[in-house]
């Protein structure tokens, strides 16, 4: 995560979109982010991956509640491993939350996107001024992401992260 | 459940059910896996102080009613995000009724509402039940977890124990839930009973309550699958599996089983599952053209044997 700025088509979901339709359970044996992004919204709708792929899709825009019930961290990895580089959603369920930070996916809450763009729509996120620019030009502003989880993502993860902070602390020694 | 969680531990697990623990008067909630190994490496995490929504249970639990009901009750009032981060506190006169099993299923679900955690005070019924595993909890430090008075706080919910119907989650949220008399007569294929939420011992002998002198419907396949080894083996011990069986159940080996897809009983294409699980969402138990139903072991099981979804208190004398 060099860009401070994510630019890509959309493909619009609904509410309550739950792990299970993200990653039905019978794809938890794979490990891959690659092999995980085959699938992803299978659930929903399995024309989904093959669309993500063929249109270059890289932002995925929701509603409410983005990513409820399961803890299971392969939701996260499945679209990573499709190619999406951020979700913005109205809200999200707090362990997809948490798990995508941890995994270096941008997961923005941004009140109202969902109504104003649809599937194929290009926006371009900015990260530093907190913004979503549509294609009618209007920008929709959203709440920064703390610092602290900034460094998380940018980092590729609280793993990365951690280990980079057991690095400078070696290196102060 | 065996003892490895304490009142007044902060838990953390790789799994969202982690919630359960809140009935033995912890704080516990789901992380990922990588969250997990982060705190096993550094024993620490970072975590916003959840709000609360105070639940108060009055009156008593009647024989038919298990805790799967009061919590798809509960659900049913605040929807599938009613909860979102925040803490369920149970507090009123009503938990004396709630044994520990009733505690467990109703902390389990609460993740169903989204909630961060669910936290059941420190009772008789807590000391008895860690009484019963053999290990002393010293109070002194506990204070904190005492029961909150009724009078002492204006609850964001009111459930009645004694005015509860048999509940049953209609397909494809877990809020979904209506009394089962809006749903009976619905024919099932499959029946399942197992899980974090309903696969301990006191759920197996619910079933066996039900199933004992009688036989499952020839057109459903009813798993059973205890949820760990303990279990199976008490049930061994005490003559369960044998009720079970001779009912016509399939009893598996003691995992997850068939509750999220995975295997041993997976769900075909446009059958109907009625389950004591936690989630029903589309393709959760395998096909996406299922439609699952969550219920409590005792309505799963009077289900089972009528071949389509009933109230179990047919089974239970309390109706013609």
């Amino acid at each position: 995560m060099s860009s401070e700025v994510i630019k890509g088509k959309v493909l619009v979901v609904g509410d309550n979109i739950d792990t299970d339709l993200i990653v039905p359970g019978k794809y938890l044996t794979l490990k891959e982010a690659s092999d995980l992004g085959k699938h992803v919204l299978e659930g929903l709708d399995p024309s989904i991956p093959d669309k993500i792929e063929k249109e270059g899709i890289r932002v995925i825009v929701a509603g409410r509640n983005f990513g409820c019930g399961s803890s299971r961290e392969h939701a996260v990895l499945a679209i990573i491993g499709a190619g999406i580089k951020a979700v913005v959603a109205e809200s999200f369920a707090r362990i997809f939350y948490r798990n995508a930070i941890n995994r270096g996916l941008i997961v923005i809450e941004a009140k109202g996107l969902r109504n104003k763009v649809r599937d194929g729509d290009i926006i371009t996120i900015d990260l530093d001024k907190h913004s979503i620019t549509i294609p009618t030009g209007e920008e929709v502003s959203f709440k920064p992401l703390p610092e602290e989880v900034m460094k998380i993502i940018k980092a590729g993860g609280l793993i990365e992260y951690l280990k980079k902070q057991k690095e400078t602390k070696e290196a102060t020694r | 459940m065996e003892g490895n969680v304490k009142p007044g531990e902060v838990v953390v697990g790789a799994d969202s059910h982690t919630v359960t623990y809140g009935a033995l008067s912890s704080f516990a909630t789901g992380v990922g896996s990588t969250e997990a190994a982060y705190a096993m490496v550094t024993g620490k995490l970072w975590f916003k102080v959840p709000e609360p929504l105070y639940i108060r249970v009055d009156g008593r639990l009647p024989y038919y009613i298990c805790g799967k009901d009061v919590i798809l009750k509960i659900l049913s009032e605040i929807g599938e995000e009613g909860a979102n981060y925040k803490s369920m506190e149970f507090f009123g006169s009503g938990l004396k009724s709630l044994s520990m099993s009733d505690r467990l299923t109703i902390a389990n679900m609460s993740v169903e509402g989204g909630a961060k955690n669910a936290i059941f005070p420190l009772d008789e019924i807590t000391l008895s039940y860690f009484k019963d595993l053999g290990m002393h909890i010293d109070i002194v430090d506990l204070g904190f977890l005492k029961p909150i008075e009724p009078q002492e706080q204006k609850p964001d919910i009111v459930v009645d124990l004694s005015s509860l119907e048999p509940m049953v989650s209609k397909p494809h949220s877990p809020a979904n839930a209506v009394s089962v008399r809006e749903v009976e007569g619905i024919k099932v294929d499959m029946a399942f009973i197992g899980s974090c939420t309903n696969g301990r011992y006191e759920d197996l002998y619910q079933a066996a309550k039900i199933l004992k002198s009688r036989k499952v419907s020839r057109d459903v396949r009813l798993i059973i699958t205890p949820a760990s080894k303990k279990v199976l083996m008490k049930a061994l011990k005490e003559d369960l599996i044998r009720i079970l069986v001779e009912a016509g159940a399939i009893v598996t080996p003691p995992s997850c089983g068939a509750c999220f897809g995975g295997h041993l009983g997976v769900a075909g294409d446009n059958e109907n599952v009625i389950s004591s699980t936690n989630r029903n969402f589309k393709g959760r138990m395998g096909s996406p053209k299922a439609n699952i139903y969550l219920a409590s072991p005792l309505t799963v099981a009077a289900s089972a044997v009528e071949g389509s979804i009933t109230d179990p208190r047919k089974y239970l004398g309390e109706i013609a």
